[in-house]
């Protein structure tokens, strides 16, 4: 129970009520009917429906994908927030907003957008086939997608912990004789670890469930490219809402493990450092 | 700090440069072009197609009324987490953290469960005819389900660096509540609030998994521009699906130019103060 505490500030009972009613209404609700009818499903039909050989193959495209995707945006988000924070040049303010992009185009434009770019005689696709790689309707198509959507988790995570950096470290490391590589390396790296992990690993799970930019590029063939939110879409299709909540279940685990993870990742951390 | 660049800083800042240039410009190019590919004629024909306009309004009405709600929600919730220290407060502030960690499908669900016909509500639902799922009001919850964290987000840290000093200096000299967070709260965190409302739009707006779900895609009737969008492409109605989707992108980027121009404010107030 909440104690009953004397607040200064007016408007507690208030603010209290407003909250708890607005997450009772839109959240706790709706997850406790969830949680109700998967909870009479019963065991055996569970382990029946995530054991599948089409669904586990769905989770592990979801999860290979989502994971491609985290490393590369966890590679150039680097570099972008890098760029952005250590070097002026003409367009810059541009070049930072236009990292938001994802944040704002919605999922089904982008979709569509990047279907018609990777296809076979799209602008960019005709490259890939020409390599030989299948850009659109593969496994590469459902990375693509997903590094789209991610672009701007790292950098922004990554931008203002670089732009707080206290610049006379790297200035000791540089008078001790070590080449930029080895400054980069040993002094500025280890502090942005952090922050990078931490927008990669939410990069990642927003890939998981990512649906709207993936469902058209992604080929949606059975065992090769279906992912895991598609796969809810087409057992609710069938009616078959216990298959669709079981699916539902194992992927919201696997968010939740990896935001737990990292939540204590960044706990051990601090701890470490003793700040 | 290394201001000079050299060969190095050139080439990082044309990789990075390159990077957005295909991923992120390119599409919209792309967009554009689809589009336009058969003139302006079939265009606008495909924009002010009864089915398109329908889809815009209803997006316009979920995108609204989810923005308000969601409004009043952060800005109540923002004040209770940093104004008030009471048990249970790292509780709210993971269960409003809650929808970034679940895939809107799955949030879609969620309703169809709640509302739907193996609901237990349903023989009720059904007695005084409401139809929730697969329908607007559907739509409507669960763009605000996907959408509620985004301003109390925003906020919070804001309102966090703040403090509590000029607030309660307003209580003792006999302030009410509403008078405090009118007069002293609100001038404060307009920027960021500003900048969280453009958030929440520009999700609202876009949603598609989670609206796909509790739709039932009727024509005319339950669908939102991204999924007239999807509709279109799948028809191999390609150039209407650009021309729709164009409208869309225009959107997006007067939300990034807004946006940017809120944080440049919000930056300045806040050296101002400090």
């Amino acid at each position: 129970m909440m104690k009953m505490t004397k607040h200064v500030i007016p408007g507690f009972h208030f603010t209290l009520g407003i909250t708890f009613f607005y997450l009772s209404l839109i959240l706790l609700l709706p997850l406790a009917a969830f949680l109700l009818y998967s909870s009479g499903m019963g065991m055996a039909k569970f382990l029946d429906v995530v054991c599948d050989a089409r669904v586990f193959h769905a989770y592990e495209v979801s999860f290979g994908t989502s994971l491609a995707a985290a490393i590369i945006n966890a590679v150039f988000g680097l570099l972008l927030a890098w760029v952005l924070v250590r070097y002026e040049f003409p367009g810059k303010r541009i070049f930072d907003g236009l990292i938001d992009l994802p944040f704002a185009l919605p999922t089904a434009v982008a979709g569509i957008a990047l279907t018609t770019l990777y296809a076979e005689n799209g602008w960019l696709g005709r490259f890939f086939y020409a390599a030989g790689v299948s850009s659109a309707f593969s496994v590469v198509g459902i990375t693509i997608a997903l590094v789209f959507v991610g672009i701007p988790f790292v950098a922004r995570s990554v931008q203002p912990v670089l732009k707080d950096l206290d610049p006379s470290l790297e200035e000791a490391a540089v008078m001790f004789g070590a080449t930029p590589w080895q400054t980069f390396r040993r002094v500025v790296f280890p502090e942005l670890l952090s922050p990078l992990l931490s927008g990669a690993a939410l990069a990642f799970a927003r890939g998981i469930g990512e649906y709207g930019s993936v469902v058209f590029i992604a080929g949606n063939l059975p065992y090769e490219t279906e992912i895991a939110p598609l796969l809810i879409m087409a057992k609710l299709e069938q009616f078959d809402y216990q298959a669709a909540a079981a699916i539902a279940i194992v992927m919201m685990a696997l968010s939740f493990l990896i935001l737990l993870a990292l939540n204590s990742y960044q706990r051990y951390r601090v701890r470490r450092q003793g700040v | 700090m290394q201001k000079e660049k050299g060969a190095l800083g050139w080439a990082l800042i044309g990789i990075a440069a390159l990077f957005l240039l295909v991923m992120l410009v390119l599409p919209l190019v792309l967009v554009a072009s689809e589009a336009l590919a058969k003139g302006w004629q079939t265009y606008l024909r495909a924009i002010t197609e009864p089915f398109a306009v329908k889809a815009l309004y209803l997006t316009l009405e979920a995108t609204v009324l989810a923005v308000i709600s969601n409004t009043v929600f952060g800005l109540a919730s923002a004040f209770l987490l940093t104004k008030f220290s009471f048990r249970g407060k790292s509780l709210i502030g993971s269960m409003i953290d809650l929808p970034f960690a679940i895939s809107p499908v799955v949030a879609g669900l969620f309703f169809i469960m709640l509302f739907g016909r193996m609901s237990p509500l349903y023989p009720f639902l059904r007695a005084e005819h409401i139809t929730i799922v697969f329908a607007v009001p559907g739509i409507i919850l669960a763009t605000v389900f996907v959408t509620f964290p985004f301003i109390t987000r925003e906020l919070v840290p804001v309102m966090e660096a703040q403090g509590r000093d000029e607030e309660e200096a307003a209580a003792t000299f006999g302030a009410s509540g509403w008078q405090i967070f009118r007069y002293v709260t609100l001038p404060n965190i307009k920027w960021a609030l500003v900048y969280g409302v453009i958030l929440c739009t520009a999700r609202a707006m876009g949603e598609f998994g989670a609206v796909s779900v509790v739709s039932g895609h009727v024509r005319g009737k339950t669908n939102t521009l991204p999924l007239h969008i999807e509709i279109l492409y799948n028809e191999y109605n390609f150039t209407a699906a650009f021309a729709v989707a164009s409208i869309l992108v225009i959107l997006a980027v007067l939300i990034l130019v807004l946006r940017n121009l809120a944080e440049g404010r919000a930056k300045r107030g806040e050296s101002h103060d400090g």
